[in-house]
């Protein structure tokens, strides 16, 4: 191919004028509980000073690679390594552990475990501790670091009053404190709202720009990633390398959905409309795009090419909730005056920036806390008495983290749990706990161990577990957060499968993709308050909502400014297209898998 | 890597999320109990389970830390019985290399070498380490400190061997290997 | 929420001196406390106490339910020896004058009444002083004070570690058991004791598995930034010694040698007036 001569010409111009920091030669790594390499043939450098975006389904060894680089393999995680892997000049193996921590500083995704002091200001100097650097010296330098990640003012802040994004940068200046030349991101963010992780994408940028420091970002919602741009992406499947280039040259490939990665959605957009990528047109991010005029009329023809959109038919309210007001705190509402209506069979997003109130009311919806003013009416019924027990028989709540809810061991212990609390017949246990589990496809795995399965499948034991109680409605809390795009399809393709048996389906989510592909409506929080209540292509051409919910524009509202067209119905042209195009993609999987499983 | 004379850093992160569970679990976990006005102490079940998975120090110096802290918070600490929770710990953490639990067998025999365990390190904290500690201190009467000792023993025995038991047999669940599962139509 | 004991920031003479300070301050009063039975020893240190406590500008009513507490507590114990050793007095100090006579063998003598006494203060002598060194002391200048009086840097931190996941393994269990709860899960009066033991299991597993879970990851993030890279190192919260410091300890350690020194006076740890 031509471009394979292209990305060995541009790497070669490159290497003249960069240092590497990074090299991979020939590597291979295999867990010591492994019976295969994790990792094999491995061949990347990173050079100084770059952005490199590492992509990869899960099990792809990305996070492997990323342990690989900080020296968490072989060190913690012991295991055998072939070829050679430098940083600096130096073999990982020799420099050890804490050698490896001098020159690269690794951000978690878990905010809440690399948190580790009482407060900002020891979280900062911990690695100055570490050093034995004296006290007068690291007061300097960890003002010096808190100035800038912003932080100045909340030094003396525990890590419980301070917000994701806030964390995050407090990590961020704990491993800027060493003066590391090399920073590695794992997953960055997963669990932020949209605003503020473009703010953390931006706060990165400048950290890189004012240090030269070389940036490594583990990521799969490539969109948000690169918000700021990128050097080059590392596409990683099945252990190995599959691509090595600049997002231009990779996204006018289809190297990525094979990998079972999402795009940015203005580039799906402009795929559908039939245009053929090019690397000049500037892809990285939508601010970058260009386009010719001949592709705008393209674009334009697409868009008046929409068929007439189906008219929600209107159905019986099933939850009505009058005025809820609700505090943890005497005299501080942490909610105040929710009214709102949900009718049977919807599907609908519950959105808004971190600590708006959004888990607090999924909390009183449940019954797991008591409203001090406010009614909730269940099909006119009021329930806003009815304990936690009671409440579960009308709605379900499914927490984020499927561990936290797992309470037996086994599958079929774990589903059928709450029907032995209940102490139903043995009879109508087993009948019912085998139809949920034929629902939620995990019929075949009921005499596992919940451990041995998939985050995907874990994910629907719980939801399993909350289904046997007969809820009409189930409430999930971020169903997909930090999945890649595999599980995220996985997952919304099976909470809609549950909302065509007429399952009704509240959804709190960051993620402005699922809202957008797989809901018709979205509530909006803000600050404890329900400032919007609309459609998620409404939401999107509201730049004030849009602010005070602390959320993002998508990139499709930049494509449809760019070739002229009316944002609200280009979004709703494009979920359309989309939804079709998925519901084709399914039925042609479940064709290639039944033919597979005939064939055996 | 590992400098084997020196505590490693999962140690001591589980001797310090050990302590937590085991204060929160004290402080703020009640479950009446039978007799009026007491609670059982679930904590010891959780801290039995540290010390079968990380050995006897995490479990001795966890319940060391959490009754101080359990203590603290109410006002003033009991040091005698601060002790006997540490011996307990350190006890049943004897039981670590036998049980080897990361393995993923809990079966009738580990079942019971755990409970054995368990029993003789609240026999030996809370009807000898505890009550002889009081009497040194605080001259206690025998009878009295016996009576509490047995008392405290055989709840605490119970408690641990419901809970604890449960646990393991449901964290050893999750140390199977996927090799040797299969599916079932 | 149950009210708790912790930390409230002022700014007294007390609670500008180094924790280590006011650690090891305790720890000499505790033991001393411990050694000796001594009346006017006890006594004399319980005032002390209050004083120290007022000093530091504290209330009683910020101790209020622990004060409620504590003694709810001691009058268990209390009426505990006096039910199971009516005669433990008499034993201790050698004589019996007999007030009144209740039933059985059960009598009111002036010793036993002494002994409870003299248990009642030993307890008393140690309470200002552990509240003053809860309430005035920054849960941050803890693991800095243990590896100051000599505890290893590393089993000091596992304290840091305790004191930073309480409020996030509070909030899992609150979370965790909501979850449960609205599946059936129940954990008061309504079930058998054994089955709520059962069901408290049902809560505890996920916690557990959560915990372990973070036990990973904080070890990971710890070890990353090179914790345990030396056999020493520097705290940030720590405070500096000053004059003031080192005459509170010394302090303490006159009280301790005061009680040492009594130990030989009186031939033994009680103070006997009969």
């Amino acid at each position: 191919m031509c471009s394979g001569t292209f990305f060995l010409i541009y790497r070669i111009g490159w290497q003249k004028m960069k240092k590497p920091v990074v090299v991979f030669e020939n590597y291979e790594y295999k867990y010591r509980s492994q019976k295969k390499p994790t990792l094999q043939e491995i061949n990347l450098t990173i050079y100084e000073g770059e952005r490199v975006i590492i992509v990869g389904a899960s099990g792809s060894g990305k996070s492997t690679l990323a342990h690989c680089i900080n020296g968490l393999n072989p060190f913690s995680y012991p295991g055998v390594q072939k070829g050679s892997l430098k940083l600096f000049g130096q073999e990982v193996s020799q420099l050890g552990i804490f050698g490896v921590s001098k020159y690269v500083g690794t951000v978690l995704q878990d905010t809440d475990g690399q948190f580790i002091g009482m407060t900002v200001l020891e979280d900062i100097a911990f690695a100055m501790e570490n050093d034995r650097v004296n006290q007068e010296e690291m007061k300097v330098r960890t003002f010096r670091e808190a100035e800038k990640v912003h932080l100045t003012d909340k030094l003396e802040a525990a890590p419980h009053d301070l917000s994701g994004g806030q964390k995050q940068r407090v990590s961020l200046a704990g491993v800027l404190v060493n003066k590391v030349p090399l920073l590695l991101f794992d997953e960055p963010l997963a669990n932020l709202d949209p605003a503020t992780g473009k703010e953390a994408m931006v706060l990165i940028e400048e950290i890189q720009r004012n240090t030269n420091t070389t940036v490594i970002i583990i990521e799969h919602r490539l969109e948000d990633a690169l918000d700021q741009g990128a050097d080059r992406i590392v596409l990683m499947e099945e252990g190995r390398i599959k691509a090595d280039c600049t997002p231009q040259q990779l996204f006018c490939t289809n190297l990525l959905q094979k990998a079972g990665i999402r795009e940015p959605l203005f580039l799906t957009a402009l795929t559908y409309a039939g245009i053929n990528l090019q690397e000049e047109m500037g892809l990285a991010n939508i601010r970058e795009l260009t386009l010719k005029e001949r592709e705008k009329e393209q674009v334009c023809r697409w868009f008046y090419e929409k068929e007439e959109i189906s008219c929600n038919k209107k159905s019986t309210p099933l939850l009505e909730v009058n005025k809820l007001c609700f505090g943890y705190e005497e005299g501080k509402n942490a909610l105040s005056e929710i009214s709102f209506t949900i009718a049977q069979g919807e599907m609908v997003a519950l959105v808004g920036q971190n600590g708006a109130g959004k888990s607090t009311l999924a909390k009183l919806l449940c019954g797991f806390e008591r409203q001090q003013k406010g009614e909730i009416y269940w099909k006119g019924k009021d329930i806003s008495d009815f304990g936690i027990k009671k409440r579960a028989g009308y709605i379900g709540y499914v927490m984020q983290n499927p561990n936290q809810m797992i309470s037996k061991p086994m599958v079929w212990e774990e589903v059928s749990f709450a029907l032995e609390l209940a102490e139903r017949e043995p009879s109508y246990i087993k009948e019912k706990t085998e139809e949920i589990l034929k629902v939620c496809g995990l019929y075949q795995f009921r005499n596992w161990p919940v451990s041995a399965l998939s985050y995907g499948q874990k994910k629907r034991v719980t939801i399993a577990s909350v289904l046997v109680q007969d809820p009409e409605m189930i409430i999930l809390d971020e169903p997909t957060a930090g999945q890649d795009y595999g599980h995220y399809t996985e997952i919304m393709e099976f909470l809609v499968s549950l909302n065509q048996r007429g399952i009704t389906i509240l959804m709190i989510t960051h993620d402005m993709h699922l809202m957008l592909e797989y809901t018709k409506r979205c509530l909006v929080c803000a600050k404890g308050r329900l400032i919007g209540d609309t459609s998620p292509s409404l939401l999107f051409v509201d730049d004030k909502l849009l602010e005070e919910a602390n959320l993002k524009e998508t990139s499709l509202f930049g494509l449809a400014k760019l070739c002229d067209l009316p944002p609200k119905e280009f979004i709703d042209r494009f979920i359309e297209k989309d939804s079709k195009i998925r519901k084709q993609m399914i039925r042609q999987e479940k064709l290639y898998s039944e033919r597979k499983e005939s064939a055996r | 890597m590992k400098k084997n004379s020196q505590l490693s850093i999962k140690s001591i992160v589980a001797i310090g999320i050990g302590a937590a569970l085991f204060f929160v679990l004290g402080r703020f976990v009640s479950i009446p109990s039978p007799v009026p006005n007491t609670t059982i102490n679930i904590q010891y079940g959780i801290l039995g389970i540290f010390s079968v998975i990380y050995g006897p120090l995490v479990g001795a110096v966890s319940g060391l830390i959490g009754h101080i802290l359990i203590d603290l918070s109410w006002g003033s600490p009991w040091w005698s019985w601060i002790i006997a929770s540490a011996v307990y710990g350190a006890v049943v953490g004897f039981s670590q290399k036998k049980l080897n639990i990361e393995n993923g067998v809990f079966g009738g025999k580990e079942i019971l070498l755990f409970n054995l365990f368990q029993i003789s390190g609240h026999i030996i904290s809370w009807i000898v380490i505890a009550p002889v500690l009081d009497i040194l201190i605080y001259s206690e009467p025998v009878e009295k400190l016996f009576a509490q000792g047995l008392t405290a023993a055989i709840a605490n025995s119970i408690s641990t061997a419901i809970v604890g038991t449960i646990l393991l047999i449901a964290y050893a669940k999750t140390r199977i290997s996927e090799g040797s599962l299969d599916k079932e139509d | 929420m149950t009210a708790i004991l912790s930390y409230i920031k002022k700014d007294s003479l007390i609670h500008k001196m180094a924790g280590t300070t006011k650690f090891f301050f305790f720890l000499l009063w505790s033991i001393a406390a411990m050694i000796t039975y001594d009346t006017r020893v006890l006594v004399g240190m319980f005032f002390c106490g209050c004083i120290l406590f007022k000093l530091a500008g504290l209330k009683w009513k910020e101790v209020r339910f622990a004060l409620v507490f504590m003694f709810v507590l001691m009058t268990i114990n209390l009426v505990g020896i006096y039910i199971f050793a009516p005669e433990q007095g008499v034993v201790i100090y050698g004589s019996r004058q007999v007030i009144a006579k209740l039933f059985w063998h059960y009598t009111v003598t002036i010793e036993q009444l002494f002994y409870l006494f003299n248990f009642f203060m030993k307890y008393m002598a140690v309470i200002p002083i552990a509240l003053l060194f809860i309430l005035t002391t920054n849960p941050s200048e803890f693991a800095a004070s243990l590896n100051q009086i000599g505890v290893s840097y590393r089993i000091s931190y596992s304290v840091a570690i305790a004191l930073r996941y309480i409020p996030d393994i509070q909030r899992d269990y609150r979370e965790i058991s909501q979850s449960a709860q609205a599946r059936g899960v129940e954990l008061g009066k309504e079930a058998k004791l054994r089955k709520r033991l059962k069901n408290s299991a049902a809560i505890l597993f996920p916690l557990v598995l959560s915990s372990i879970e973070r036990i990973e990851t904080i070890a990971n993030a710890m070890e990353l930034r090179g914790f345990g890279k030396y056999k020493k190192r520097t705290w940030i919260m720590r405070k500096k010694m000053e004059k003031r410091d080192y005459a509170a300890i010394a302090f303490g350690v006159v009280i301790l040698g005061i009680s040492l020194y009594m130990i030989f006076h009186n031939e033994g740890r009680f103070y006997n007036p009969f």
